[in-house]
């Protein structure tokens, strides 16, 4: 019944070929940095390929619900891109690159208008402006956004772009290495061409990482599958400096129940939109923590209180505490929460209308990620850049809602255009032979791995570590207990077995996951063990306090002849008449 | 949907699970599996049961878990469903799980859905009426009227559901691309026609409108009577009242 032609070959487990093709620009990740980025490389007269892990339109970007934050200022003319930048300085508590949030708060009102040119329809005020909704810790009123759907609009308005150019793009490809000429500039990457099994070696002048977050490391995240946080592990082994691994942002509010749902995120847009939180007894526990601004606090700040009501036996059975939207009626809840209120209902059968909502805690952003610089997106390897969620500069160690939409236009765009020039300007390097076999030789490793372990069951180990020993509230104990349990599943994860052919071969790819979780999870633990204070997200029970004299610095990760080393580094000051936008 | 529930709480859920290479018939079979049953359980979950459990080698495709991106289309027990927004107590009995029928299968739950995007680039694209002063105005309630055509998620369940695309699939686009269509026809600031397109090149007429599709939606889009049926509608004025196609090109609301 399933006759039609198939796209599947016999390829044999241990066939060590691969086509080699060239471009001028590789992108890897078709999420909004991805996509935001070709279309900048193409536009820019390069020879633009795109290369994702999931299908086309289907990357961890559609997820996102509130919005965009920038500052139209159309409900509070008073809002202006000095104010957001210093927001977003301000709530990544001082330890952001300051250029970076410079930039990013002054164009991304520009890249709104631009995605709205595109085809994005967002809502609008009563005079036909883009509306804006209020979100945790921003001053003014500041998320454009498209009911709870602003991600799925986001991708699709970019899809569309990049296919009317017709920018080739090739999906379920991963890619598992990168690799560097004789003069340490990135010239090719190995893949995995996931429907066939087949391998290819992609040869480019410049490339562009935009692989994403790597929320996938804990066990309750509202991240998608892909999130593994492949590229953190592409960039470190190619020698690229990664930065405050160690900032990992719990969303406050996920869903708990029914247990199949864990983690899954209840939008930021329940509170802006007027969502009260209330503790098991009834109160309103967001007064004490942050009398002035409530449920509207910093992620941190809310996740923390909540996390800490539940840890002090104020919470629900389930292990969670109430969010309740109720008195926004039937209709209004239907309109602008759509989402929510579909995904309570049919995952949870409660109605959000006339029941509150039970929410915990769940891991949701990786502020950490590929040192990225802030004109070009630029990492310290020649030729490579890095754009969106898996680069670092912009959140510091709390990213505000709404600032990741933006981050991925304004940076994926940015690094579009320098790898576009870049590539005009230099001519293609070459591999060497024996680079390319041995990376060939490491991932066909599962399938000669008999009675080898189970890399699904390795990845939810990974998990259920880190969100047992790396969560919310950390100390140096737990942080060596994760470290120590990680070191047990690095060893099993050399015995990791692919099964079955190499067609779509889900445990295959799962397997070299698994390596690159075991990194990531790694450079966060050692970088959490470094950092000996609490900031932002980074929230340490040893060292409660934040420790401005010592701590205004990023923790640089990288690897020295094969050993994971740390560097710390003081974070830049801007010159004075930046310093004076910055209103704590 | 709660009528269909099992009565007593139930420790276990056994499912039917296609497995299989697509060009080799041969290894196409049903392999049975019994994973322990939790509250909330969606199709999804019992499936990456068996791979961390019992067969890692079991494929299939999936991403956000949540029903948000549309990855993880496949037929349960015969209807085209999302296995992550799809609770296996919706069912008594065994759940059968197969891959999408409309598209070629690549090896168990996983078929090639790339065709799509031919079809997509075929579609004339936004193109933003001229001479629009910015930024521009829109009304929020025009906004809402191609919003329910935005949900979709390219699941391509009404694809797969629908009879015309198993029969006749070079000849129509499907459903899928015909509310795409329609969703850029109803962007208030678009200025172009889509008819000739869905008349001559997309092979509108061969839907028979039997609704089989937004029946199965997971995003709810009333399909046929939205996006379908007004498409048609207008295909009919602008092919035969030339009149009434000019009278809503100069009123602007084409
Ligand atoms: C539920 C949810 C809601 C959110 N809501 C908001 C919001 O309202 N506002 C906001 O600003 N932010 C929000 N965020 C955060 C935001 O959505 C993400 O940070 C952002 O979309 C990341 O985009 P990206 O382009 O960097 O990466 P992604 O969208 O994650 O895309 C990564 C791409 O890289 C590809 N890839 C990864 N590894 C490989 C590999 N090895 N080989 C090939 N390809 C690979 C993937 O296939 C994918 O195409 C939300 C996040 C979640 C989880
Ligand atoms: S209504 Fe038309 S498009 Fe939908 S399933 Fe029936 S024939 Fe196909
Ligand atoms: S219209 Fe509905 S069924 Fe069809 S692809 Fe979109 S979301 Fe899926
Ligand atoms: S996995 Fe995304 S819709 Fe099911």
């Amino acid at each position: 019944m399933w006759s039609k032609e198939s796209p599947v070959k016999n390829i044999p487990k241990d066939d060590s070929s691969y086509e080699t093709i060239t471009c001028d620009v590789l992108i890897v990740g078709a999420g909004g940095a991805g996509m935001r980025a070709a279309i900048a490389s193409f536009d820019g007269g390069a020879d633009t390929l795109i290369v994702c892990k999931t299908l086309l339109g289907k990357a961890h970007t559609v997820m996102a619900e509130g919005g965009i934050a920038a500052s139209l200022g159309n409900i509070d003319p008073n809002d202006s891109w000095e104010v957001h930048f210093s927001d977003t300085i301000v709530e990544g508590q001082s330890i952001s690159n300051w250029k970076t949030a410079y930039i990013y708060a002054k164009e991304v009102v520009d890249r709104v208008y631009e995605l709205e040119q595109y085809g994005a329809l967002f809502d609008r005020t009563d005079d036909g402006k883009i509306m804006q909704r209020p979100f945790g810790a921003h001053t003014y009123r500041r998320l454009c956004y498209i009911g709870d759907r602003t991600g799925l609009e986001l991708i699709r308005t970019l899809e569309d772009q990049v296919l009317k150019r017709k920018i080739p793009f090739m999906d379920e490809v991963e890619i598992t290495a990168l690799f560097k000429d004789a003069t340490g500039r990135a010239c090719a990457a190995l893949a995995i061409k996931n429907r066939t099994g087949e391998l290819l070696l992609i040869q480019f002048k410049a490339i562009i990482l935009a692989t994403g977050g790597c929320g996938k490391v804990y066990e309750v995240t509202s991240n998608s599958y892909e999130s593994t946080g492949d590229g953190l592990s592409l960039a470190y082994r190619a020698g690229a400096d990664l930065m405050d691994m160690e900032m990992m942002q719990f969303h406050p509010t996920g869903m708990i129940y029914p247990a199949g749902v864990r983690g899954l995120l209840v939008t930021e847009a329940v509170r802006g939109e007027g969502g009260i939180l209330t503790n098991v007894k009834g109160e309103r526990f967001m007064e004490r923590y942050d009398p002035k601004r409530k449920e509207l606090s910093a992620r941190d700040i809310v996740a923390r209180s909540i996390y800490t009501e539940i840890i002090e036996g104020r919470g629900t059975a389930n292990g969670a505490v109430y969010l309740d939207i109720t008195k926004r009626g039937p209709e209004y809840i239907k309109k602008k929460l759509p989402s929510m209120y579909y995904q309570f209902l049919e995952f949870a059968g409660v109605d959000i209308t006339k029941q509150k909502m039970e929410v915990a805690p769940t891991v949701h952003y990786h502020m950490g990620g590929v040192r990225a610089d802030p004109e070009t997106a630029g990492t310290n390897v020649p030729g490579f850049y890095a754009a969106g969620e898996v680069a670092c500069g912009l959140h510091g160690a709390n990213r505000l809602g709404g600032n990741s939409l933006g981050d991925i236009l304004v940076f994926g765009r940015r690094a579009g255009i320098a790898a576009a020039r870049f590539a005009k300007e230099n001519s293609m390097g070459r591999a060497a032979g024996q680079d390319i076999e041995g990376e060939v030789k490491r991932i066909l490793a599962p399938f000669d791995s008999p009675n080898g372990t189970n890399p699904f069951a390795l990845k939810e180990r990974i998990a259920a570590t880190m969100w047992k020993h790396v969560g919310i509230v950390r100390n140096e104990k737990d942080l060596r207990a994760g470290l120590a349990d990680i070191d047990v599943i690095a060893e099993d994860a050399k015995r990791v077995e692919a099964k079955g052919p190499r067609i779509y071969n889900e445990s295959w790819v799962a397997s070299i996951q698994v390596w690159n979780m075991v990194l990531e999870c790694r450079a966060i633990i050692t970088s959490a063990l470094e950092r000996t204070e609490s900031r932002g997200a980074h929230t340490r029970s040893d060292y409660p306090a934040k420790d401005d004299a010592h701590w205004l610095a990023n923790i640089i990760t990288r690897d020295d002849g094969g050993k994971m080393v740390h560097e710390v580094v003081p974070v830049q000051k801007p010159p004075p008449e930046v310093a004076a936008l910055i209103k704590e | 949907m709660m009528a269909e529930m099992a009565q007593e709480p139930r420790k276990e859920v056994t499912l039917r699970v296609f497995r299989g290479v697509g060009n080799d018939p041969s290894s196409h079979r049903y392999d049975t599996f019994t994973v322990p049953h939790e509250d909330g359980m969606v199709v999804l979950n019992a499936i990456h049961y068996i791979q961390s459990h019992f067969d890692s080698s079991l494929s299939a495709r999936w991403n956000c878990k949540a029903g948000r991106c549309g990855s993880c289309s496949a037929e349960i027990n015969e209807v085209p469903r999302l296995m992550c927004k799809t609770p296996v107590d919706k069912f008594e009995g065994e759940i059968t799980v197969e891959p999408m029928r409309a598209f070629p299968l690549v090896r168990d739950l996983a078929t090639d859905v790339s065709d799509n995007w031919a079809v997509g680039m075929s579609i004339p694209p936004f193109t933003p009426r001229t001479g629009l002063k910015e930024p521009w105005t829109i009304k929020q309630e025009d906004v809402e009227r191609s919003r329910e055509m935005r949900k979709c998620i390219e699941c391509f369940l009404c694809q797969d559901v629908c009879h015309v695309v198993r029969e006749h699939k070079a000849d129509y686009i499907g459903p899928r691309w015909v509310v795409k269509a329609a969703s850029l026809d109803m962007h208030p600031l678009d200025g172009i026609n889509r008819s000739d397109f869905l008349k001559d090149q997309a092979g509108l007429g061969y839907c028979n409108i039997t609704k089989c599709c937004q029946e199965i939606c997971p995003e709810h889009i009333i399909i046929t009577d939205d996006a379908i049926i007004p498409e048609k509608e207008r295909v009919v004025d602008r092919h035969y009242d030339p009149l009434v196609w000019a009278y809503r090109k100069l009123r602007g609301s084409k």
